[in-house]
């Protein structure tokens, strides 16, 4: 019996699905759910957690997060126009920073400025500029190249048009040409505030104190000092969609709004 | 050069205006000369259209005289001021000199009315009130004071040039730069914008406009001169170079440009 070419998608279609949900059941079927539960779902034990998990843990995430962007931003956007400098060597500077700083794992620079800090200088920053430095310097490598993208996709008689009406250039960039920059940049900068938001966990390598503790800190603490297994990870991490999957949302709806006013 | 205060005749707006002067102006991008030796004056008050085919230099030779460009010989004066003294206050200049560009360039990010008064702030620090009374009179001047509340893009290519018009005015320059005003235009917008260019040029209005609209330049300028290859082939009076080109390649480019219908076969 021939099947037409619509007919041949379909029956695929069904095919692929199947597969799938057998495969699905078999990973059911062999999962020891006695231990699983006991260790992933145990939920009666995790009373302790909270209000903590919200109070520190998901407060001093945000917080860090913030500082982290705030200076990811700035540095982002000093950076950003330093590569796009006429002058040579702002724009080595600048590529060598973000080539150093998106090539190296962050925990890396978390330990440098956490640990190698106090041991150069002797001086121990409080756990708050840790993070600010840490997070934002590498933020800012990775915002930069956001922002540059932003700044060239503006169009250069905007910059001509405000030069032409006697602005100068530090003027023109600054009320013209950066805001612009922005809103064209919008959807992936709120994707660089989830990444941070989950860089943020990294600080765990470092000694924190209990109100130091954010999500991550929080759900480790709570695996050794509850004895319901990796439960309280899992709701760390229920609490970590709770803040990017809005942020999600929130960058899909800059992203039509945009597509929508290009035309 | 010296600035006069002229007066249309029929009006009441009063200009300042200013002349400008250039003098053997050389521009090479690289080791590509487009403009060879370029003298061309314009006397306070005076509309002057530039034509010729594409790729002639008329765009760079503008925009050298507000230095968009930085000449490499030659010089020029607009105004007081001498735009080729490497110590000129660039800025300062550039308030006296008005640019409409083909693309409009209007900042997409600002309604129509801080289009026209974001300069005024930051650069001539006028009051945000003073600003925008400037601008609305501006925006009336080029029949737009009702659309002061609207962004760019809900305007018409036709109005969003008027409102270029209207942004570069509400500096008060002394001589404006048209650039192509009608080129990117859908054509039954066209008349709107040459019909404010045309108001500004009895107004008194210094002007320098490249332009491929033969009827108004017949009709407003005082003088047109025709570029071809990064030099002034030919000038003079609308109704001589236009009417009766003495030129051959003016001839020829005006044969093409008033009748496009007109089909020639390529020669190489
Ligand atoms: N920024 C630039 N860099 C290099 N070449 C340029 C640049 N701007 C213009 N040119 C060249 O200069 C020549 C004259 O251009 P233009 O002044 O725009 O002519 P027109 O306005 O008469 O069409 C063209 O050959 C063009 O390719
Ligand atoms: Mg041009």
């Amino acid at each position: 019996m021939a099947m037409t070419a619509r007919q041949r998608a379909k029956t695929s279609l069904y095919v692929q699905a199947g597969i799938f949900v057998v495969a699905i059941a078999a990973l059911l079927l062999a999962t020891d759910w006695k231990t699983i539960s006991a260790n992933v779902f145990n939920f009666g034990r995790i009373g302790p957690m909270f209000p903590g998990i919200f109070t520190a843990g998901l407060v001093n995430t945000l917080i860090y997060t913030a500082l982290g962007f705030i200076v990811g931003l700035s540095g982002g956007l000093l950076l950003a126009l330093m590569k796009l400098s006429t002058f040579p060597l702002y724009r080595w500077i600048a590529t060598g920073y973000i080539e150093f700083f998106r090539g190296i794992p962050a925990l890396l620079v978390f330990i440098a400025f956490g640990y190698g800090v106090p041991l150069a200088f002797g001086v121990q920053w409080p756990i708050f500029v840790v993070v600010m430095v840490s997070l934002g310097m590498v933020a800012a490598a990775y915002i930069a190249e956001t922002l540059r993208a932003g700044l060239q996709a503006v169009p250069k008689g905007q910059l001509e048009a405000a030069r032409s009406l006697g602005m100068p250039q530090w003027r023109a960039m600054v009320t013209i040409i950066i805001p612009q920059a922005f809103k064209i940049v919008l959807p992936p900068l709120t994707n660089e505030i989830i990444l941070l938001t989950k860089d943020s966990s990294l600080i765990y390598v470092l000694g924190l104190t209990a109100s130091q503790y954010e999500l991550t800190k929080f759900g480790r603490d709570g695996i050794s000092s509850l004895g319901a297994g990796l439960t309280p990870l899992l709701v760390a991490g229920a609490f970590y969609l709770v803040v990017t999957i809005p942020l999600s949302l929130l960058a899909r709806k800059f992203e039509s709004r945009s597509a929508r006013t290009k035309r | 050069m010296n600035d006069v205060e002229t007066t249309n005749p029929g009006g009441t707006q009063t200009v300042h205006a200013a002349g400008v002067s250039i003098k053997d102006l050389r521009k090479s991008y690289g080791s590509n000369e487009v403009l060879k030796g370029i003298s061309l004056e314009v006397r306070p008050g005076e509309v002057v259209c530039l034509i010729g085919p594409s790729g002639s230099g008329k765009s760079t030779l503008l925009r050298c005289v507000n230095l968009l460009e930085q000449p490499n010989e030659g010089a020029i004066q607009v105004g007081g001021f001498e735009a080729t003294d490497p110590d000129v206050d660039i800025d300062k200049m550039r308030r006296k000199v008005g640019m409409v560009f083909q693309q409009f360039n209007l900042f997409p990010h600002l309604d129509v009315l801080r289009n026209c008064t974001i300069a005024q702030t930051k650069v001539l620090k006028r009051s945000q009130g003073e600003a925008d009374k400037i601008a609305q009179a501006n925006l009336e001047r080029v029949g737009l004071g009702h659309l002061a509340k609207r962004f760019p893009d809900q305007l018409s290519g036709g109005q969003q040039q008027r409102v270029a018009i209207a942004r570069a005015l509400s500096m008060n320059p002394e001589l404006m730069l048209f650039d192509e005003p009608t080129s990117a235009l859908d054509p039954e917008t066209v008349g709107d914008v040459l019909a404010v260019m045309r108001k500004l040029a009895r107004e008194g209005m210094t002007m320098l406009v490249v332009t491929h609209e033969m009827a108004f330049a017949r009709e407003v300028a005082d003088r047109v001169v025709f570029m071809d290859g990064g030099v002034v082939v030919e000038e003079g009076v609308a109704e001589r170079v236009i009417g009766a080109p003495q030129q051959p390649r003016t001839q020829e480019f005006l044969r093409r440009v008033l009748d496009p219908t007109h089909i020639e076969v390529a020669e190489d």
